[in-house]
């Protein structure tokens, strides 16, 4: 496979995973700032939506303000913002149409699909009623083309470099929701485990769709360490970052399979994926919650500069 | 504005068009029989319905069309219209042995003004036309590209204007495009009509991509490579591209890798394509980027788009290029009007097809008589293409013809001048319902080691505008799936 053509792949897996997850914080955020205060309604959830995405200070810098208004329209709908659904979907969408060849017809179509509807939104969000709908369609758009690729694509390099592009952005999505929770959202003063405390785990979980899950794995009340438990180390839940690194190092395995070589790559994701094995809850949050994520996120980084190096694009 | 009377290859002479329920039954020319009992069983809102439908075929599968300098239409549809355009086999057998002798002419012709030079020794037409001509590539003098076929791909444009009258408007031996839309017209329409392919025997056009990729096989130079299959790929300038739909849909229908410049590189004369595996070698490269971008160290050196060393590589003899570099003179409009005598002289046959009249403004008599006629005449740049920059007369304004003439006196070796032609015209589907519209034909002729061959149909285009001569995609002309129907 042309180098380029697996970059494509790559990057395009990636900015679906990540328009994904914005719409998913965006949901989780509004129900997040529509609590009473004396239910932890925070003041401040749209700036954690912010942080959660890293584009605190790309917000600023666009002079926008602190308000749900020009925050929900800088993460959906901003040409602006490189990371907002609207600029995800059409890299995801260039990327795609470069490599058009790379793909099934219906894995294009699902991809060309969701930009043509999402682009009809425009640049700004028309008024509040519109961001439901929008969040909808990026989800079934999402949805749409990972069922079309599960569906159509040979098992072959295209399909496994897409995939390896999802795994290390949900993996590193995952780490930085649950990072910014850790430090920004909870107010000074405020004692872990009190009510506010309860209401932004439980958004956290259904950021990614995992309040259930919760429920049937831990069958318990919603605590913090089991909360990082469940989208840290838990291999049932696909986006633990357990679950993306045992994704990661299948498909890198299979590339292997075929090209014969193993490189870089392969010792970054197994280090990886043993480091996660051998850890347990307990001395992650003993060790600190941050500076594990913290680290997490930089590793994850080089996995994804050592795949591109290894595999020339 | 003059008003002209032309063909309707549905009726003949005389508009029956608005008139078709109630009045007199029009008389209707054989092959369209079928279509126009179909035409007259679809009410307009059936019509409608089935419009929309196509629309959201082509929407879906991405078939977008880039127009330049026109920033909000970065992708756009090219309209298409669902009324098939028809040709009796027996008109098309016709067609398809002129349009063969005329590749055949023209790669023969090819071959010859960058070797022995036999027609300028011969008088045929005058040396400077071709050797001082833009298209004319000093690098390819004394060369033989592999296999001898310089024109692999060759768009030949046909005209028509009465019931046996084809005309070629035009010769495209560069890089002709549009072959997806004759592709994707068919497949849509198979989905939209079934049942007019029940009742019409239609030629298939489908076997395209198949004949391409022989035709390039065919002219691998390495032919014998224990058994295994040449490494073709198809060269495109990127997605920026206005055609890059079709370099992306030809690919993948080919089955061949679509390459960036820089997925290429060369060493010791050899291309490799980049591959996530290392470096593949590469025999037949399918180039839809224009000669000017392909080397940036014997080209256009700010050429971003090329690959350092191909034209060393393909000096050496290592790989193909389809189409050749150089063959642009040869769809030079001014050599285009030699063309009847360039096909008598490789071929010793009288060509099948005629050109259409055609002043050749650098000589003195013509560029008088153009001057003298402008309103009347349709006006091109000699190396013009995808109708920019020409001026049709009858539908000018006053101060364009004028500015037009100043260009001409300027620079009549730059330009040709044609009658403006009464292009036939076909039922096509509008707003306001079934209409005349002027259509052109651009047939795809592939020419490999060993043979000539082409599709039955190509791609029909259709001015959309009522009364406009004007085809071209560019400047907002549709397409139509041509059939070719057993009589």
């Amino acid at each position: 496979m042309l180098s380029r053509t697996a970059g494509n792949l790559y990057w395009m897996g990636r900015y679906l995973e990540r328009a994904d997850f914005t719409a998913r914080l965006i949901e989780a955020t509004q129900r997040l700032a529509a609590l009473p205060t004396s239910y932890g309604g925070a003041g401040n959830a749209w700036e954690s939506a912010l942080a959660a995405t890293w584009m605190t200070q790309a917000h600023a810098e666009r002079g926008l303000a602190l308000d749900e208004q020009q925050i929900s329209d800088f993460l959906t709908l901003d040409p602006a913002n490189p990371s907002s659904i609207r600029s995800c979907l059409e890299a995801a969408r260039a990327n795609a149409r470069s490599v058009r060849t790379a793909l099934t017809e219906e894995a294009w179509e699902a991809v060309n699909t969701a930009w043509l509807e999402v682009s009809r939104y425009g640049t700004r969000l028309d008024g509040r009623d519109a961001i439901g709908p929008l969040l909808e369609l990026v989800k079934h758009a999402v949805a749409a083309f990972e069922g079309a690729a599960q569906r159509t694509m040979l098992r072959g390099d295209a399909f496994w470099f897409v995939n390896l592009g999802s795994a290390i952005e949900r993996a590193d999505n995952s780490a930085r929701l649950l990072d910014v929770k850790y430090h920004l959202l909870l107010p000074r003063g405020e004692t872990v485990g009190g009510s506010l405390d309860y209401f932004q785990w439980t958004t956290i979980l259904r950021t990614v769709s995992a309040m259930t899950a919760y429920r049937w794995v831990y069958r318990d009340t919603v605590k913090p360490w089991l909360v990082a438990d469940l989208l840290i180390l838990n291999r049932q839940i696909p986006r633990s970052l357990a679950s993306c690194y045992d994704e990661l190092l299948r498909h890198l395995d299979l590339l292997a399979s075929v090209t014969g070589k193993r490189g870089p790559a392969h010792r970054l994701a197994s280090a990886g994926h043993a480091r996660l094995s051998r850890s347990n809850i307990d001395t992650i949050f003993s060790d600190g919650l941050h500076e594990f994520l913290n680290q997490f996120i930089i590793d994850n980084n080089k996995l994804g500069e050592a795949i591109a190096e290894q595999y020339l694009f | 504005m003059a008003q002209i009377t032309a063909f309707d290859e549905m009726y003949g002479l005389g508009d029956a068009y608005g008139r078709a329920s109630g009045g007199e039954p029009a008389a209707v020319t054989s092959g369209y029989r079928a279509i126009q009992n179909w035409l007259d069983q679809s009410p307009p809102e059936l019509m409608a319905t089935r419009r929309r439908q196509a629309e959201l075929f082509f929407r879906r599968i991405g078939i977008t069309f880039a127009v330049y300098g026109d920033p909000d239409a970065a992708e756009r549809l090219i309209p298409f219209d669902i009324v098939p355009r028809i040709l009796a086999r027996s008109e098309w057998d016709g067609l398809e042995a002129g349009l063969k002798q005329r590749v055949r002419a023209l790669n023969a012709f090819l071959a010859d003004v960058y070797g022995p030079r036999d027609i300028l020794r011969a008088g045929i037409m005058p040396e400077e036309l071709v050797l001082q001509n833009p298209g004319y590539n000093l690098h390819m003098v004394g060369k033989k590209p592999p296999g001898g076929v310089w024109t692999h791909i060759a768009g030949i444009d046909l005209v028509r204007t009465g019931p046996d009258q084809f005309y070629v408007l035009e010769d495209n031996a560069r890089t002709p495009s549009g072959v997806s839309y004759m592709l994707e017209n068919r497949e849509v329409m198979l989905k939209l009509v079934p049942e007019l392919f029940d009742q019409m025997k239609v030629a298939p056009v489908e076997t395209y991509p198949e004949m391409l990729l022989e035709t390039l096989a065919s002219v691998s130079p390495r032919r014998s490579r224990s058994g295994s299959a040449p490494v073709c790929v198809l060269l495109t300038p990127g997605r920026h591209n206005s055609a890059f739909y079709e370099h992306s849909f030809l690919a993948d229908k080919l089955g061949i890798e679509l390459v960036e410049g820089s997925d290429l590189f060369v060493r010791d004369d050899i291309v490799y394509m980049r591959t996530t595996e290392g470096p593949e070698r590469v025999d037949v490269i399918y180039r839809r980027l224009d000669d000017d971008f392909i080397d940036p160290l014997v080209f256009n050196p700010a050429s971003m788009l090329g690959v350092p060393g191909l034209m060393s590589a393909y000096g050496a003899g290592n790989v193909t290029l389809a189409n050749a570099v150089g063959t642009g003179v040869a769809d030079d409009k001014a050599i285009y009007s030699y063309m009847p005598d360039i096909v008598r002289f490789y071929t010793g046959e009288e060509p099948i097809l005629g050109n259409v009249p055609t002043w050749r403004c650098r000589e003195p008599e013509a560029l008088g008589y153009v001057l003298d006629h402008l309103a009347e005449l349709v006006v091109k740049e000699v190396d013009g293409s995808g109708g920019y920059g020409m001026l049709i007369g009858p539908h000018a304004p006053q101060a364009t013809l004028a500015a037009f003439a100043a260009k001409l006196k300027a620079h009549p070796e730059k330009f040709i001048a044609q009658p403006t032609l009464a292009l036939s015209t076909c039922p096509t589907a509008t707003d306001a319902g079934i209409a005349a519209r002027h259509v052109d034909l651009r047939p795809f002729v592939l020419t490999g080691a060993n043979d000539v061959k082409i599709v039955p149909g190509g791609l029909t285009r259709v001015a959309m505008t009522p009364g406009s001569l004007v085809v071209n995609s560019s400047q907002g002309g549709g397409t139509k799936d041509t059939w070719v129907v057993d009589d």
